[in-house]
């Protein structure tokens, strides 16, 4: 059921204004970066700057903005025959595939016609992991507030949190307890944020000299061998998951 | 048909229903009518399913609608606003939920023809106007050819002609034996088409009565009758 | 003076070299033909040539150490010399040169060693073609390919070394050169200079050691043209300054490192066409290095190109090419028209949190460096590139 609904909202957002803005931003971006830079390795780090910082925002942002003016949608489709699962279910999956298109549309063309270097094909497959789980923080944000600004609002916060503020604090730790070592904590802390994951998992391949000092020794022994990849792989998947389903928790209980 | 007891619910510390015990009847038009924040529109999203009250019982087709979602198939519903996706085509609006309603077949296209819907059905909603996605909406909940309607202001941006469009397939609903539930703030509507009408106020039922009953027992129109039996009760109340 | 040539098989007369040894006088030569011989710790203290031909192994059997020779004008080549007692005590090595001058060591082949070739106190010898092989596996239990105590006018040139603890190790030798090497998988450093002034390499390759090259309280030291490729790890290093003072280091490429040249106490060092590619930090100068020159380098794809622990600065940076150089140049002179700062905020804050490497590329760090470039209070003024070029050196 669940497919079919996903189907055409999936058809209406890839229509509308806001995807198809995203997608020339991304591939008018990409295609600046690679081919003024004419260095693969160079474009993916200026990629991976923007990827990291837009798609969050844009997943947070638009899917809150999605959610709330789906309102009415959502009740008429609430009023057939399905349950409340299903149309969670169908317009998360349509509104992360429809960005997600947007984001290999946009970043991936160039470099797939530039030539796709390992760098590259784990720049878009965070990207994407990136989009689901900032896609399914936004549905939470969206359910728990009933006023649209406040939940704007609160995606804001957590975007800030995750892109910026986590990553504050973990240089305080650093600096307050520079004598101890905390190798094995900080490469806990940072494995917890998705944002952060993904930086490392393209930093591996990126700056592998830089990183085969210090910690990132550790980073690379942990996340080269197939426990690391796919601890980190669940790991992203454990993100778009529980925001997602504890939205899923709300929404079925919620009065519309 | 539709049966409800003891229906509560409650929006943090604001009591939105209090105790509602209904019973509606099939081949019968019930008008819902009451001010603003009386509790009409939570008392048909409580039917509908789009909110869950806090205690009591709904049953539709004499079950417990509880955690259900089937028993959906047998109303159609007709929303006050249908402000859906912009970049959603009418006809996609109609294949969607025949895609969810795959256990009917035969649909009713009557109102979609008489609304002339066809002509437009590739026009995006963000294209349409208040009275077109209204004439929309009301095909839509009619298509299945449901036991139950539920109308929420069906007449409230349609131009003259749809509604009577409207009304004509309202009435001839009822005398197939359907159960037809509006909610409406228009007496004359009421007037038109309902046969009973339940009058919420503060969460409680004031009264529910059948239509001639209210007429007759004052005299002049329905609006004035209306009118009038609130006071007494209030009067009532009073002393 | 021409002597006569004693040949050693196990046909011979002569079946032993240890026989052939006592045989010999000052001019003669050893002809070792093919064959295992199972001898150890070998000495000769008369001017001989010792000759192996194909296949003539010296296996000592993990029971000593290999030959020694004590006087002028020896040689060795062509023997293959292998398995060897590592010791604590006595530096024992494959092939050994004490007290003399004009000796030749070429072509032989060390397998298993603990010290490959061994010169101590000695001076024009020449050091060739040879391949040595250890399998170090700590730095206390391991020895140096080559080692050099107290020598002068020692040339080494095209040798093969590799799992020592240096590859090539010098400690109180001047006038010498090394050349033409390949030193890989050392643990230490490949190659290694302590108190040994005016010396010269050239020309070699350093891959994938501790360090690729440590060069320590030394002066007039030429470094040309070396390779130092993937040296990688904590306290790795393409080229590691300590105390060094008037030394040149040109042409050199240093690609994929985690830091391509790390100085400290290092002062007037001319540092000029050399190519730093894909390191981790490109060139790490401490605070205490003074007056140093860098001129037409090419800084390509490293993480950072300069870092420093220091707020003062008094070397001097000019006409590199930066790939990060964002400037621009109006009257087209190939040069830059706005200095280059190559040293951001973020790399000198991880002077002091190495840690905070994992918070590189960050949308924080990023706002870091973009603050602090904006408005400057921690990075020197001085520590700039007033000419940087538009277009990378082509060297060749």
């Amino acid at each position: 059921m669940s497919v079919k609904i996903l189907k055409y909202i999936f058809l209406e957002l890839v229509r509308s204004k806001f995807i198809l803005i995203y997608t020339a931003f991304l591939f008018t971006f990409s295609f600046a970066v690679i081919y003024i830079g004419h260095d693969t390795a160079k474009a993916v780090v200026t990629l991976l700057n923007i990827s990291l910082f837009v798609v969050p925002l844009v997943s947070l942002i638009f899917g809150t903005i999605h959610f709330y003016n789906s309102g009415e949608y959502i009740q008429l489709l609430l009023t057939q025959p399905v349950n409340r699962r299903s149309i969670f279910l169908a317009e998360y999956f349509g509104l992360s595939f429809s960005l997600s298109a947007a984001f290999l549309a946009g970043a991936g063309l160039p470099l797939l016609i530039y030539g796709l270097s390992i760098s590259a094909a784990l720049l878009l497959f965070t990207g994407v992991m990136l989009t689901f789980i900032f896609v399914s923080l936004s549905f939470l944000s969206s359910v728990l507030n009933k006023d649209k600004v406040k939940g704007i609002g609160l995606s804001v916060i957590i975007w800030l949190v995750m892109s910026l503020i986590y990553d504050g604090l973990i240089l305080v730790i650093l600096f307050a307890f520079s004598e101890y070592p905390l190798e094995k904590f900080i490469l806990i802390l940072t494995t917890l944020n998705p944002v952060d994951l993904s930086r490392i998992l393209i930093l591996l391949q990126l700056d592998i000299s830089a990183l085969m000092g210090f910690t990132g020794a550790l980073f690379r022994d942990f996340f080269g061998s197939i426990t690391g990849m796919v601890t980190a792989l669940i790991l992203l998947l454990l993100w778009a998951a529980l925001p997602g389903l504890a939205a899923l928790k709300v929404f079925s209980k919620k009065n519309f | 048909m539709i049966r409800t007891e003891k229906l509560k619910k409650k929006y943090g510390r604001f009591e939105v229903l209090k105790d509602i015990d209904i019973n509606l009847a099939q081949g019968q038009v019930t008008g819902l009518m009451g001010p603003n924040g009386s509790g009409k529109s939570t008392f048909l999203k409580s039917i509908l399913g789009l909110v869950i009250p806090d205690s009591g019982k709904i049953f539709v087709k004499e079950k417990d609608i509880k955690n259900k979602f089937d028993y959906r198939k047998y109303i159609g519903y007709m929303p006050q606003t249908a402000n859906y996706p912009e970049n959603l085509k009418v006809k996609e609006l109609f294949k969607i939920v025949k895609d969810i309603r795959t256990d009917k077949k035969d649909y009713d296209y009557e109102l979609y023809e008489n609304f002339r819907i066809g002509e437009t059905e590739n026009k995006f909603f963000g294209q349409l106007s208040g009275g077109y996605k209204q004439r929309v909406t009301a095909a839509v909940a009619f298509l299945f050819d449901p036991e139950i309607l539920i109308l929420d202001e069906p007449t409230s941006s349609l131009d003259p002609v749809s509604v009577e469009i409207l009304k004509e397939k309202i009435i001839k609903s009822k005398t197939d034996g359907k159960l037809v539930l509006v909610c409406s703030h228009l007496v004359p509507d009421v007037s038109e088409l309902a046969d009973r009408l339940v009058y919420l106020l503060e969460g409680k039922i004031l009264f529910d009565k059948l239509i001639p009953e209210i007429v007759n027992g004052s005299g002049g129109t329905l609006g004035q009758s209306i009118k009038k039996i609130i006071e007494k009760i209030n009067s009532d109340n009073e002393c | 003076m021409s002597g006569k040539d004693i040949e050693v098989c196990s046909e011979c007369n002569v079946k032993t070299i240890r026989e052939a040894i006592d045989l010999t006088e000052d001019g003669d030569r050893i002809i070792i033909k093919k064959g295992i011989y199972r001898e150890y710790d070998l000495t000769a203290d008369r001017s001989v040539e010792i000759v192996g031909e194909a296949g003539a192994e010296l296996d000592i059997d993990f029971k000593g150490g290999g030959i020694t020779l004590t006087k002028d004008n020896s040689a060795i080549s062509g023997l293959t010399v292998k398995n060897m007692t590592v010791s604590y005590v006595k530096d024992l090595s494959a092939i050994r040169i004490e007290n003399s001058k004009d000796c030749r060591i070429y072509n032989n082949f060390l397998k298993n060693t603990f010290f490959g070739i061994y010169l101590a106190n000695s001076s024009s010898v020449e050091i060739s073609g040879n391949y040595i092989e250890g399998n170090a596996d700590t730095e206390t239990s391991s020895g140096n390919g080559i080692h050099l105590w107290k020598c002068g006018g020692v040339k080494i040139e095209g040798n093969r070394i590799s799992g020592h603890r240096d590859g090539v190790y010098l400690e109180f030798v001047d006038s010498s050169s090394v050349r033409n090497n390949y030193s890989e998988k050392n643990l230490r450093y490949g190659l290694h200079f302590m108190y040994s002034d005016n010396n010269s390499y050239t020309q070699n390759i350093f891959r994938d050691n501790g360090a690729g090259v440590a060069v320590m309280f030394s002066e007039f030291i030429e470094m040309t043209e070396n390779s130092f490729i993937q040296n990688r790890g904590a306290a790795s290093f393409g080229l590691l300054l300590k105390d060094i003072k008037r030394s040149v280091i040109s042409r050199n490429s240093f690609s994929e490192n985690t830091n391509g040249i790390y100085m400290e106490g290092c002062n007037d060092l001319e540092m000029m066409e050399n190519e730093f590619y894909s390191n981790g930090w490109a060139l790490k100068i401490m605070g205490s290095c003074t007056d140093n020159i860098l001129i037409r380098n090419n800084f390509i794809d490293n993480t950072f190109d300069i870092s420093s622990n220091s707020s003062r600065n008094t070397n001097k940076y000019s006409e590199n090419y930066w790939d990060k150089y964002e400037g621009y140049d109006l009257n087209k002179d190939g040069t830059g028209d706005v200095p280059y700062r190559p040293v951001s905020f973020y790399s000198m804050l991880l002077e002091k949190i190495p840690d905070g490497v994992i918070l590189l590329r960050s949308f924080m760090v990023d706002l870091l460096d973009f603050t602090e470039k904006a408005i400057p209070v921690f990075i020197p003024e001085t520590l700039a590139d007033e000419n940087p070029r538009m277009q990378m050196y082509d060297y060749d």
